[in-house]
């Protein structure tokens, strides 16, 4: 890779300060060093936030759950108390990549990449979550705007995601067998607002499945599903999966999530 | 150029480097320990793995840089006082390599698979490891391997 500035801020205020228009942020860095080696990205300076105390925190109230940015993929997966509140996505997070990946990946790495075949960010959508960063508050539905790209602005960082508890949730994913990559994943959620089902993989940024949700809203059930169509116009099409095949992935695997979810 | 200082395998190490070395590169060639392999140098073979405070990370993925402070340990600093870990002796005696490898890096997933899941039955083994491949596909006798360690390993 080429060479950059090296940073280890002790502080989201000091990281914040030693941003410029080249720099990039290193939460985990499980998809930036692979980018920055196959010379995709070159950034003057990269900011690791792995120094910044606290915030790799998760905490539990009654009501939420709260990750830290810095939070390992393993460290969620291992949470007792994530998995008692929100079993659903203590699950997503034990699916990501392997073992060493989910070591070091971090749950703000992978929500501020948006890479469209991630995982998180179907939980933060599908659970209605609200982002924090350093200056604000953004809510799920506005965070996602495009391929890789954010409602961040260039002097933000993100610091937190809160996910609201469901009265029940479920994920399921057909991975890709290399990278555990979701070819599609959808996450079902039950709230106390209504039926909300966010999908991954299958278009250039996670989205909701409206007319799901009207029919789950309805009757909370996988049959309620049956007939129900995901238009493939917008999908992606590559060597792992056609866009046919992911629109029939989509209705598919957001009945298993149902199901799984208890409907 | 920055400085890093870590501990690897018990000693303290201290060098100057570039912020684009890897973890691997520093321990390859500022520290010559060439035990650790780089494989595909992609994150996805695992013949690059250590331990970084206890947990298994593939050291091909990570900037020395970021390991400031750490803990490393390779398998170059398993055995102790000429003793085999017991992962080691299990892959010795299981015959759970061919070519060799991929074995550095299995040792060390495997290791963390076991502390982690203490006792695993052969499933939990296959998953625990999937982030590691063997080009020679051996891994029946890994896999016997493992199940075979964790029994002496207090699993």
């Amino acid at each position: 890779m080429y060479d950059f500035n090296y940073h280890r801020p002790g502080s989201v205020d000091e990281a914040v300060g030693l941003i410029n228009e080249d720099a990039k942020i290193l939460a985990g860095g499980q998809s930036l060093l692979p980018t920055m080696k196959l010379r995709l990205a070159q950034p003057s300076d990269v900011i690791d936030l792995g120094a910044i105390p606290g915030l790799s925190d998760i905490s539990v109230d009654g009501s939420s759950v709260t990750i830290g940015a810095t939070a390992t993929h393993a460290s969620v997966a291992a949470s007792g108390a994530v998995a008692g509140a929100i079993p659903a996505l203590a699950d997503l997070a034990s699916g990501i990549g392997d073992t060493q990946v989910r070591n070091v990946g971090t749950m703000g790495g992978s929500v501020a990449n948006a890479d469209p075949a991630a995982d998180y960010p179907a939980a933060v959508v599908g659970l209605g979550a609200t982002v924090h960063t350093n200056s604000r508050s953004i809510a799920a539905d506005d965070f996602f705007t495009g391929i890789f790209e954010t409602a961040l602005e260039e002097n933000e960082i993100l610091t937190k995601v809160s996910f609201p508890v469901p009265e029940a949730a479920a994920y399921v994913k057909f991975a890709n067998p290399a990278s555990r990559y979701a070819i599609v994943g959808v996450f079902v959620a039950k709230t106390a607002d209504g039926v909300r089902v966010a999908v991954t993989g299958a278009g250039g940024s996670v989205f909701r499945a409206s007319a799901m949700e009207a029919a789950l809203n309805a009757n909370f059930s996988a049959s309620a599903l049956d007939g129900i169509a995901v238009a493939s116009d917008d999908l992606n099409s590559d060597l792992h999966a056609s866009a046919e095949y992911r629109a029939h992935l989509v209705a598919v695997m957001a009945k298993r999530a149902v199901q799984a979810a208890g409907g | 150029m920055p400085n890093v200082s870590m501990t690897v395998n018990g000693k303290a190490v201290s060098a100057e480097v570039e912020p684009r070395t890897l973890l691997v590169q520093f321990l390859r060639e500022k520290l010559s320990l060439t035990g650790t392999h780089v494989g595909c140098d992609t994150s996805q073979c695992g013949a690059c793995v250590v331990h970084v405070d206890g947990k298994s990370v593939k050291a091909c993925t990570t900037l020395a840089l970021q390991h400031e402070g750490a803990d490393v340990t390779t398998i170059e600093g398993l055995a102790q006082n000429g003793e085999l870990h017991p992962m080691q002796a299990a892959f010795k005696e299981h015959h759970g390599l061919q070519c060799g490898f991929c074995t550095p890096g299995m040792v060390m997933s495997a290791i963390d698979l076991v502390n982690t899941h203490p006792n695993p039955d052969e499933q939990t083994i296959r998953e625990g490891l999937e982030g590691n491949i063997c080009r020679c596909t051996g891994y029946q006798n890994i896999v016997k391997a493992v199940k075979a360690a964790s029994d002496n390993m207090g699993g």
